[in-house]
């Protein structure tokens, strides 16, 4: 049911009256956490104008915030890429028909998403350092990414099985009957579709793992919020740092939402999968996940 | 394996980890509760507050949102959750922005997950409502929220997952839970496969019986229609 106008009618005389005194509160409420938090900052001297200028110098872009916004977006560009190869190879894993494959792939995709992504990049961190089996530079973004592959790697293979599932039973009663068997039938028609129908879900994941790689900032890896937070230490301006590193996440985030939204409204019209957009497979594996 | 176990304390970590997830749960059930009446109201200026909220917060890393109340309201603006004299300050301080921070994530998820529940009330119940004479606030509280919470239980479950998940990053901020304490057991000893599968294994069976808790009773507690 669409929320809007169904819970409440048109309001009336009365109605009106009370929305009025409702949006008034309403609107003193908000006003009044804004004035406390703008009271607050400026009682610690957090709304001085040096402290929010210094944002907007050259330097702090170019020395801290674009090279953290260069090392957020490549770590989140090589995970979601290798998140799609480990999702499509368990994903078709988990609907394979022997039954050794299905239960390994089981096993592999509920074991990490099980997993907190920051433990396993503490555990891939710190095992790196004792094998050492490649330059001690790149361990931290190895260990942010790997973790992030392996995650949503995972949600991306419940994606893909609940993309395949999504379709009706014809397409590969089709695919047999014209003589495919049964991999070649989910490979050359399920698979396509249920890609295509999963699109949307994917870019939203997308959202998910930008969100995650800040989580890199542990190790360190010297993404966006470690150079945040950098700019905030060399500059003595913490909070106006960390609220424009905020802006900086949810711009990127708002803009990929953006993305995914066109993506699927241009799917739909065209309406060439049979089955339609994946909205909401299974719970838990969406953009409402909420990790990090 | 068996001196890890007896020098470091993994069961008080793990148990730091419930007590977080519990704490937050509560937190972001009740703020977002309020969020998702906020963004069914008939009143513009709180719907429009209510999704604001859910934007900025869901697009906004979890991590940034920890730091940010523990160096920036906990050390700049000075705002104590614990009294500054007591010999555990800094702990209780860092456990409670902890859950302040999660409450304050997870809230939005939650409310999504409510107005994902409000979609799964058919519209002969608000109509019904509406036509024996109930008023918004009325028809929400006896008729809507009381369905909308039982649609929403699978929704509302894996937050409640994912939150348990989520636990570990307060150990940036300097809670003493689970991945912390891997973390510094790793440090101290080696990283081995068995220390990362013994706490693997932990969430695993934190948040197993959870999903499948949280699936029975979504089956259990369904509306019949």
């Amino acid at each position: 049911m669409s929320t809007q106008n169904v819970l409440f009618d048109a309001p009336g005389p009365k109605a009106r009256a009370r929305h009025l005194v409702l949006t008034v509160v309403g609107g003193l409420i908000v006003a009044g956490i804004a004035a406390a938090v703008l009271w607050k900052f400026n009682e610690q001297g957090q709304l001085e104008g040096p402290m929010w200028r210094s944002l907007f110098t050259a330097d702090v872009w170019t020395q801290y915030l674009l090279p953290g916004l260069w090392a957020t977006i490549k770590a989140a560009a090589i995970s979601i890429v290798g998140a799609m190869i480990f999702g499509i190879i368990f994903g078709t894993g988990r609907l394979s028909h022997v039954a050794p494959i299905r239960w390994f792939c089981g096993v592999v995709v509920e074991f990490f998403r099980a997993v907190p992504v920051l433990l396993m990049m503490y555990f891939l961190f710190s095992w790196f350092a004792v094998q050492a089996f490649f330059d001690a530079q790149y361990y931290p973004i190895a260990a942010t990414v790997i973790a992030l592959t392996l995650y949503n790697g995972s949600v991306i293979a419940e994606l893909v099985r609940s993309g395949v599932f999504g379709l009706p039973k014809g397409q590969r009663e089709a695919g047999l009957s014209v003589g495919l068997t049964r991999s070649q039938s989910l490979r050359s028609i399920e698979l396509p579709q249920a890609l295509t129908a999963m699109l949307p879900a994917l870019v939203s994941q997308l959202v998910v793992v930008l969100k995650d790689s800040a989580l890199g900032s542990a190790l360190p890896y010297i993404e966006l919020l470690s150079q945040v937070k950098n700019v905030g230490t060399a500059y003595g301006n913490v909070i106006p740092a960390y609220i424009l590193g905020a802006a900086l996440f949810i711009l990127l985030n708002y803009a990929l939402t953006f993305i995914a939204g066109r993506i699927e409204r241009r799917i739909n019209k065209r309406g060439k999968t049979a089955g339609g957009t994946v909205a909401a497979p299974l719970p838990g594996t969406t953009a409402e996940d909420p990790t990090t | 394996m068996g001196e890890i176990l007896r020098d470091y304390d993994v069961l008080g970590a793990f148990w730091m980890t419930i007590y977080l997830t519990f704490f937050s749960a509560i937190g972001a059930l009740v703020i977002g509760t309020i969020l998702a009446v906020m963004r069914v109201s008939p009143v513009s200026v709180l719907r429009a507050a209510g999704t604001a909220y859910v934007n900025v917060i869901r697009n906004t890393p979890l991590t940034l949102i920890l730091v940010f109340c523990s160096l920036g309201v906990l050390y700049i603006l000075e705002i104590n959750l614990a009294d500054p004299q007591s010999p555990t300050s800094i702990r209780d301080n860092a456990i409670r922005w902890a859950i302040v921070g999660l409450s304050v994530y997870h809230a939005a998820f939650v409310c999504e997950a409510l107005r994902s529940g409000v979609n799964t009330v058919p519209l002969g119940q608000a109509e019904a409502a509406r036509a024996i004479g109930l008023t918004f606030g009325q028809s929400l509280t006896q008729v809507i929220m009381p369905q909308a919470f039982r649609g929403a239980i699978a929704p509302l479950g894996s937050v409640l997952i994912a939150l348990t998940k989520n636990t570990t990053v307060a150990s940036i901020i300097g809670v003493a839970e689970a991945s912390g304490l891997m973390k510094e057991i790793m440090e101290n000893e080696t990283a081995s496969f068995a220390v990362f599968l013994l706490f693997a294994l932990g969430f695993v069976i934190l948040t197993l019986p959870t999903g499948m808790l949280f699936t029975w009773m979504s089956q259990r507690l369904a509306v019949k229609r």
